[in-house]
């Protein structure tokens, strides 16, 4: 077992991080406090194949493995967790899904412009009444000739309403079960931005992550083609859920970048920042943290980086399930990033609850991390699901 | 049009120098970059690419592992990569840096050649020129701005309070300032490619019309005496006094060493 990364990995991620470093740090104050969606970054991560890491080559990717793509998310998220989780989204939640599910006419006619990063895409599952609990969706769709009509609304969705395409999930039938209780059955489709019929509610107002787009979607007898249809009828949950086996290692890998992030800074600033006539970073109280941030870093990188082998283990067979590592990957990721981020603000005083410190932003970015994608306590009904079946 | 650029890795500045006890530069022992001249020279290889359509070949001379470099030029856009490694190339200076380097191209089809003005490491902005004389083409330095229009290349060539253009017929050679652009950024996808495709590796058997006692430490005219890192800076003068007086003392001061 080699723990180290090999020569084209370790150039990746200097890529990334030259990238993240100059194109998206000197913005990530300025998109956190105007609350803007970083679309000039965007444009340039989509010229340099950001947009396409683990998509194939024949579709318009970089065809690159699930590894490369983690450490592009971590090295963003290190900076700029809104530009993270704009990259994981769009990547994990719309292109991943397509690839996985798509017939080659949608392969041909969306893949592949989400590969190029000429669409952004967004994913919809959660309903204000339906997150976890994926029964309570009550957006339907009914096949009317050849088109399928959607009725409903989504809520909390990233890249809301910059996307181009949505993978929408819905209801199509409800069948009884043994018990003879009614089960909705759940259909994904492809939507495209501009489909009569498909508007935006209110733009969430947000603790962290304030420079990505998070809107309410609206469908009211919006009219999609039948071909747009992913995958098979009924089939949604499934898709879903795989969708978010993969996501969760995106959000892994934000929250992950979010921790050595503010562990790069809080290094820095014990060291400059004195106190009773010396550094602070010299106080053992200071040291002990640090060297605990450090390790659960460590273990967290583990995870994220287990899970994402084990992701392209499961795309040379399908047969392999990377559902455990990716849940586990995230729990543990998003719990250290809160940690470490509440830490690095504690270690900078009363400068670290101020704007002007970015380990202030970090705190607020890293909470959502424990939430989204799965809650940590949905990823703990996985884990420990597996164990007890 | 084919086009040969010209690249070094070398030290980079943010980590420490080492050197060997020879005096020559410990190489194998530090943080390496692109030398950003040449960086920016095999930018504007790959611009004339995009608008022209060209075939972009890096070649560099070094250690094995100044593989790294091509690898990365070619992730940035490059289309081949050519190592020249060899002991017995070891040690050389400018005079045997560029005998080696034209020996290699002299292998290859070319009507432009690129090479960055100058190493950050060695810092001659010799071996450029003096491949085109190895050679017996036109060479053109310090380029801002590079065109090319049929069979010539037309050069923007900055000069201390001016600039000169100038217009040579091919095949020549420009040496490129790292002002002359911004360098892209390698794609992931272009870094993975990089990775599977082949380096070719030529040796000293490899040059072409080279005399041995060119090549390598022993045929460097230029002997080092000694090197060393920067010395450190003394401490300084610290006074301690009111803004205004502040002022007053460090422009005195300026106009004393004659700064202003």
């Amino acid at each position: 077992m080699d723990f180290t990364l090999s020569k084209k990995h370790e150039m990746a991620r200097s890529l990334f991080k030259e990238f993240a470093e100059t194109e998206v740090k000197p913005y990530a104050q300025e998109t956190d406090e105007t609350e803007q969606f970083p679309a000039e970054t965007v444009a340039k991560m989509q010229k340099y194949g950001f947009m396409g890491i683990p998509i194939e080559k024949e579709f318009g990717g970089q065809g690159c493995d699930p590894l490369t793509y983690v450490m592009c998310v971590e090295e963003l998220s290190k900076v700029c967790a809104t530009t993270g989780v704009i990259v994981s989204a769009h990547t994990s939640l719309c292109a991943d899904p397509i690839q996985t599910y798509g017939t080659p006419a949608q392969k041909e006619k969306y893949l592949v412009p989400l590969a190029k990063g000429e669409k952004l895409g967004a994913f919809g599952l959660t309903e204000p009444g339906a997150g976890t609990d994926a029964q309570g969706v009550q957006t339907k769709a009914v096949l009317d000739g050849d088109e399928w009509v959607l009725n409903g609304s989504k809520c909390f969705i990233t890249n809301g309403k910059v996307a181009d395409i949505y993978i929408i999930i819905a209801y199509t039938d409800i069948v009884e079960d043994k018990r003879g209780r009614k089960q909705k059955k759940f259909s994904a489709f492809i939507v495209e931005k501009g489909t009569p019929g498909f508007s935006f509610g209110t733009k969430e107002k947000k603790m962290g992550i304030r420079g990505s787009s998070t809107y309410e979607l609206i469908f009211e007898d919006c009219r999609i083609p039948k071909d747009n249809l992913l995958g098979a009828r009924g089939k949604g949950f499934p898709i879903a859920m795989h969708t978010l086996d993969g996501g969760r290692i995106g959000i892994a890998a934000q929250a992950l970048g979010i921790a050595e992030g503010a562990l790069e800074r809080t290094v820095e600033y014990t060291k400059e920042r004195k106190q009773f006539g010396r550094s602070i970073s010299a106080q053992q109280n200071t040291q002990f943290l640090l060297a605990d941030m450090a390790t659960k870093i460590e273990a967290a990188k583990m995870l994220v980086y287990k899970a994402a082998m084990k992701k392209a283990q499961y795309q040379a067979d399908h047969k392999t399930s990377y559902s455990v590592e990716a849940a586990m990957a995230k729990l543990y990721a998003a719990e250290v990033a809160m940690e470490v981020t509440t830490k690095a603000v504690q270690l900078h005083g009363g400068y670290g609850y101020i704007r002007e410190y970015d380990v202030e932003r970090m705190m607020r970015d890293a909470k959502i991390t424990e939430i989204y994608e799965g809650t940590s306590e949905v990823q703990r009904m996985v884990i420990s699901g597996n164990l007890l079946k | 049009m084919k086009i040969v650029v010209c690249i070094k890795q070398v030290p980079d500045t943010k980590g420490g120098v080492k050197f060997n006890p020879d005096g020559t530069l410990d190489r194998a022992a530090m943080l390496t970059i692109m030398n950003p001249d040449d960086k920016a020279g095999l930018e504007a290889a790959l611009r004339l690419k995009d608008e022209y359509g060209a075939e972009v070949t890096v070649v560099t001379m070094g250690l094995p592992k100044a593989e790294e470099v091509l690898r990365e030029a070619m992730a940035m856009g490059a289309d081949k990569g050519i190592l020249v490694t060899d002991r017995v190339l070891g040690g050389a200076d400018t005079w045997a840096t560029s005998t080696t380097i034209a020996g290699a191209i002299r292998n290859l089809d070319y009507d432009l050649i690129i090479t960055g003005r100058q190493a950050i490491d060695g810092d001659t902005a010799q071996v450029g020129p003096q491949i085109s004389e190895h050679l017996g083409i036109p060479v053109i330095s310090y380029a801002q701005d590079i065109k090319v229009e049929g069979d010539y290349v037309i050069v923007n060539r900055q000069y201390e309070d001016r600039h000169h253009i100038l217009k040579a017929k091919m095949p020549c050679l420009v040496t490129a300032l790292s002002e002359l652009n911004v360098p892209r950024y390698m794609t992931p996808g272009g870094i993975f490619d990089a990775y599977d495709a082949d380096i070719t590796v030529w040796g000293r058997k490899d040059l072409k019309d080279v005399d041995d006692s060119d090549l390598g430490l022993a045929g460097s005219p230029t002997k080092i005496a000694k090197a060393s890192d920067k010395v450190r800076k003394g401490a300084g003068e610290k006074v301690a006094l009111e803004t205004d007086e502040a002022v007053d003392y460090i422009m005195g001061k300026l106009l004393e060493k004659h700064v202003i």
